[in-house]
């Protein structure tokens, strides 16, 4: 049948028809196949790191009772201490301090990005801003140990606090995430549509009102997902609170004192020599399961977030 | 307004004082005062950062630092060879693992991907997730492969690299999406109407044009990678005190250096920890300077 139609001029026709089909690529198929490996790749990252945590923390229970890991002290054997309820309050305490720091100081920076700086001035501006994200976090750790810790605070301010405490670290941390949620909300505030500002301007308002009333709620949605980024960075953070939290788990809520966070837990125990398998190695997986779980709901809000509330101009 | 009223600030009181005087009574000027404190206290701290550092670690920037492995008798003549040359081998490993990938995965997504499918949908939530997971768990994944890879021991380069690789996949991939999706459309069908196939369009039209866009983005990412010592803690990385010889040889980075010789309570060391946060600082500043300069200077706006 196709031969009779390709060879050969059909019956009754003068013309042949061109054959207008695209020549197949075997080669392109390929290419597009390998790319099409490389995005599917980074979802195996993601069932590979619960893979990866997830054996280890269901020997760690089979072990270790769960009422004793979700405990405020540590109870059952000495040499394991299982309670994870006094590493989720460093983290929280630590974390609370940082977002005291970070939300006004982000988005005070973002508005007057955003709203006041001339655009080659924000063209320098922002990054310089954002060198503050770029600097290694052990680098802040040690400036929260020796700078923030021994001369701030204990000198210039004359406050009691220990040598390891958590508001240093929260306020190093705090610090370190500025960029983060001043970067995002500065994208959510330019966005909002011009004509919106100039609708405020002619009625009367200034520049301060203008920004406040109209351009901050309209931006609200990307400016919440701003700061819920900014809090799972703060939550993930490990070196700072390594280097300037301390080693003790602390139910108190005094932050002059030190406390162990979850991840601090995580890398001083790998530092040390755990051998595999013991409880106590098992145990880091167990804390590391409930971190990712903890940051990946907090990141699911910051996308429905974004989802729900997003404003269409 | 003259020559001189370059700054933000010169620039925003010029426009108060020409015209908008609405924007001139107190609330609002302590408004601006509290964004300006705002943008430069982050500022303000970087700077107390690197001028305390300075101050601490000039008696140590000397030869010694980096011709010299790390010596726990003679905290005075301590180096940082081993970290030096180490974070460079990491840091060459981990851009050779994470780049091929992380252009092959946008170009997938942005080019050739059929948004409406549920796996590529499942592909891009998924991407925006792994950008927060924290890297200290990004270094337990390492080290699950590695084990699972069959290496006996942890703390070579090639442990250490894909940890790194792994954390900064995903900016790779979101940055170079954002590059090859600011390349305008009339270049794509101007070469497909030339009778090229979708992949020479790619290869030959899009990429190219997208160049500065994914290089400041890489090289943010590895600057980013450099310092980082969260993950390489959970592969096994300590110090040691020669220089690797391969992929599979023991290594040590300069932040692992850094954040050992923290916790010595010897003011010498910290003295030495303060000259090794020098150089740490130069590499990655020299880094994000060269991204800022290449995005600012080189990208085109069509």
């Amino acid at each position: 049948m196709s031969d009779a139609l390709t060879s050969g001029p059909p019956p009754g026709a003068g013309l042949t028809a061109p054959d207008l089909s695209a020549r197949s690529r075997p080669g392109e198929a390929v290419i597009k196949a390998l790319l099409l490996l490389a995005a599917v790749l980074s979802i195996g990252i993601t069932f590979g790191i619960v893979a990866a945590i997830i054996g280890p923390t269901i020997e760690f229970f089979q072990q270790v009772p769960v009422g004793q890991f979700f405990a405020t002290k540590d109870i059952g054997s000495q040499d394991i201490r299982p309670a994870v309820v006094p590493l989720m309050m460093g983290t929280a305490i630590t974390t609370a301090i940082a977002l005291v720091v970070a939300v006004p100081f982000g988005l005070g920076a973002a508005m007057y990005l955003s709203e006041y700086a001339s655009k080659r001035a924000r063209k320098w501006l922002k990054p310089t801003v954002e060198l503050l994200a770029g600097v290694p976090s052990v680098v802040y750790g040690f400036f929260a140990v020796y700078f923030v810790t021994q001369i701030v605070l204990q000198g210039w301010l004359g406050l009691e606090v220990s040598f390891f405490n958590s508001w240093s670290a929260g306020l190093v941390l705090g610090v370190m995430i500025i960029p983060t949620v001043a970067s995002l909300a500065e994208d959510a505030l330019s966005a909002v549509p011009q004509a919106l500002r100039q609708g405020s301007f002619a009625m009367g308002a200034n520049r301060m009102q203008t920004t406040l009333r109209v351009v901050f709620p309209a931006a609200l949605s990307g400016i919440a997902a701003a700061v819920v980024l900014g809090l799972s960075r703060a939550v993930g953070e490990t070196m700072i609170v390594t280097m300037a939290g301390g080693a003790a788990k602390n139910m108190s809520l005094d932050p002059g004192e030190g406390r162990q966070t979850m991840t601090a837990f995580i890398a001083q125990t790998a530092q040390g020599e755990t051998p595999v398998g013991t409880p106590g190695y098992n145990m880091l997986f167990a804390v590391a399961l409930l971190l990712f779980a903890i940051t990946f709901v907090i990141n699911a809000v910051s996308i429905a977030i974004v989802r729900r509330f997003r404003q269409a101009y | 307004m003259s020559v001189a009223a370059s700054t933000a600030s010169e620039v925003t009181l010029a426009t108060i004082a020409s015209g908008r005087t609405r924007d001139r009574d107190i609330k609002s000027l302590l408004f601006l005062g509290a964004l300006w404190f705002s943008l430069f206290f982050g500022i303000m701290v970087l700077l107390a950062l690197i001028i305390d550092t300075a101050i601490a670690g000039a008696p140590r920037l000397d030869g010694n630092l980096f011709t010299r492995f790390e010596s726990t008798l003679f905290p005075e003549r301590t180096g940082f060879k081993a970290g030096i040359v180490g974070s460079l081998w990491l840091m060459a490993t981990t851009a050779l693992l994470a780049i091929p990938l992380g252009i092959a995965a946008a170009l997938h997504l942005e080019e050739f991907a059929d948004g409406t499918r549920w796996y590529n949908k499942l592909i891009e939530v998924n991407l925006q997730n792994l950008a927060a997971v924290p890297s200290i768990i990004y270094g337990m994944l390492a080290g699950a492969i590695m084990s699972f890879l069959g290496f006996a021991f942890g703390g070579i380069v090639i442990g250490g690299a894909i940890a790194l690789a792994l954390l900064i996949l995903p900016v790779v991939i979101i940055t170079t999406r954002e590059a090859v999706r600011a390349v305008p459309q009339d270049i794509r069908q101007a070469s497909l109407a030339l009778g090229a196939t979708p992949w020479q369009t790619t290869w030959r039209q899009t990429l190219p044009s997208a160049v500065p866009g994914i290089a400041t983005g890489t090289i943010l990412g590895l600057s980013r990678a450099i310092g980082e010592a969260a993950p390489l803690i959970l592969v096994g990385i300590a110090t040691v005190r020669f220089l690797p010889t391969g992929l599979d040889s023991k290594v040590t980075a300069l932040p692992i250096q850094i954040f050992n010789l923290s916790s010595n309570s010897q003011e010498a060391f910290q003295t030495a920890a303060s000259a090794a946060i020098i150089v740490l600082l130069v590499m990655v500043l020299a880094m994000n300077a060269v991204a800022i300069i290449i995005r600012n200077k080189f990208q085109k706006s069509w």
